[in-house]
């Protein structure tokens, strides 16, 4: 059987390599489908559910999803994306999330989504959480107030930098990121090289400053959505 | 057009700095546009104190942090057709909504008591009874009432206001492009 395969999403047929995910299938044909916790070099997690689609009528994780011969798969539809926006709008509401004074806000991801998603305001009831902030590391800062949980950091510290410097504990509600020390981030091996640091899609790990070095309206997501870069591949 | 036949527009600031007003005026000379479009009523703009007409727009910058700024958003809503909240306050909470995960007393210590540049020999926190009580939190307006548009940004550019004001009085369907929706 042939490696290659076609598959269906929004009507348009797509190529495809037999164990590709969906999304890796979408991400070469020049189809965005919007992502959080999925990153490029990291396995993928399949927990924000942001990438959620339809194939064949059920819906699954297209970071997680593989592909299969003929697959009918919707992205953009109303009812897909309605569902994308409250995922989004539920990661705003359970943190403390204050673009106005945000280092990363312009190429933060979760608010390039929420622009793309073209969120006016969440539906739910903002929960204010208590969280912390470690300032302790000399050129590294983490603020939990804006953490979304993708367990980029994790795995990035893991798999790419071949370290352990983040993990998670708690469970449901109190879910929360911890680090590899009793206290303090400075106590930990963390590097301000690490990938780890950049694999952040939000502004809860941050590099000490270096924050607006770009300025506000001049940063990523400021003039083009986030997407942009895989769907110019179809221009 | 007769006076009496424009639309009214009424804005008011809550719990906000009144940069989403600044916002309205950075609108520049289309003001005289907007003018020939609508009239203002109760508004900090014309300093109108009630309402003296049925209004077609509500704007409301601000969040809610006491009970003042409930009874106000609550006359807004009564007076109003559509209410909009305009800005990162009315529709997040904002930076006053930074105190909501602090328990109400422990702000009142810090601001009269604790803080480092206090100086309260008194050692009184302010409690009259014309000041407004205030809320354990601070509300986004639609935690508060039905709010029909939000306009996002810390302010919303006035080229985000001038949109959504001109397809709301002229009837047009409202669809910002990208890039006037901003949360910061």
């Amino acid at each position: 059987m042939s490696d290659n395969i076609t598959i269906t999403i929004d009507g348009v047929e797509i190529p495809a390599k037999q164990g590709q995910t969906i999304m890796q299938a979408a991400d070469d044909a020049g189809v965005y489908i919007p992502r959080l916790c999925a990153y490029n070099g990291l396995e993928p997690h399949g927990s924000c559910r942001v990438c959620t689609i339809k194939i064949n009528g059920r819906f699954q994780a297209a970071c997680t999803q593989p592909v299969a011969p003929g697959a009918i798969i919707e992205n953009e539809t109303d009812e897909i994306n309605d569902i994308r926006k409250s995922i989004v709008e539920m990661f705003f509401v359970e943190g403390n999330h204050f673009c106005m004074f945000c280092e990363k806000s312009g190429n933060c991801e979760l608010q390039a989504l929420a622009y793309r998603l073209k969120i006016p305001a969440p539906r739910y009831p903002f929960l204010w959480p208590d969280r912390q902030v470690d300032a302790s590391h000399p050129d590294v800062i983490i603020d939990k107030n804006r953490c979304v949980l993708c367990g980029r950091c994790v795995r990035a510290s893991k798999d790419l930098d071949g370290k352990d410097v983040f993990g998670f504990v708690g469970r449901g509600p109190d879910k929360q990121l911890a680090i590899d020390a009793t206290a303090r981030l400075v106590d930990t091996d963390l590097d301000v090289r690490d990938k780890a640091i950049d694999a952040c899609p939000v502004g809860s790990i941050m590099k000490k400053r270096v924050g607006f070095a770009i300025p506000i309206g001049q940063r990523k997501y400021d003039k083009k959505p986030i997407g942009s870069d895989i769907e110019d591949k179809n221009k | 057009m007769a006076n009496d036949e424009k639309p009214k527009v009424a804005t008011a600031s809550l719990a906000g700095c009144f940069g989403c007003h600044m916002s309205i005026l950075d609108i520049d000379d289309r003001i005289l546009k907007l003018i020939e479009l609508v009239d203002f009523n109760k508004s900090p703009i014309d300093d109108i104190k009630t309402f003296t007409a049925r209004c077609a727009v509500g704007l409301i910058e601000g969040g809610c942090c006491n009970e003042e700024n409930v009874h106000n958003l609550q006359e807004f809503r009564k007076n109003c057709d559509i209410l909009i909240s305009l800005g990162d306050c009315a529709t997040m909470g904002g930076i006053p909504a930074m105190r909501n995960n602090i328990p109400l007393q422990e702000c009142l210590d810090e601001a009269y008591l604790n803080g480092p540049t206090v100086h309260n020999p008194s050692g009184i926190i302010p409690s009259d009874p014309e000041l407004p009580l205030l809320l354990n939190k601070v509300y986004p307006c639609h935690e508060v009432v039905k709010i029909d548009y939000h306009i996002p940004g810390c302010p919303p550019s006035a080229d985000t206001i001038w949109e959504m004001l001109v397809a709301l009085l002229t009837g047009k369907k409202i669809d910002l492009p990208y890039g006037l929706i901003k949360y910061d």
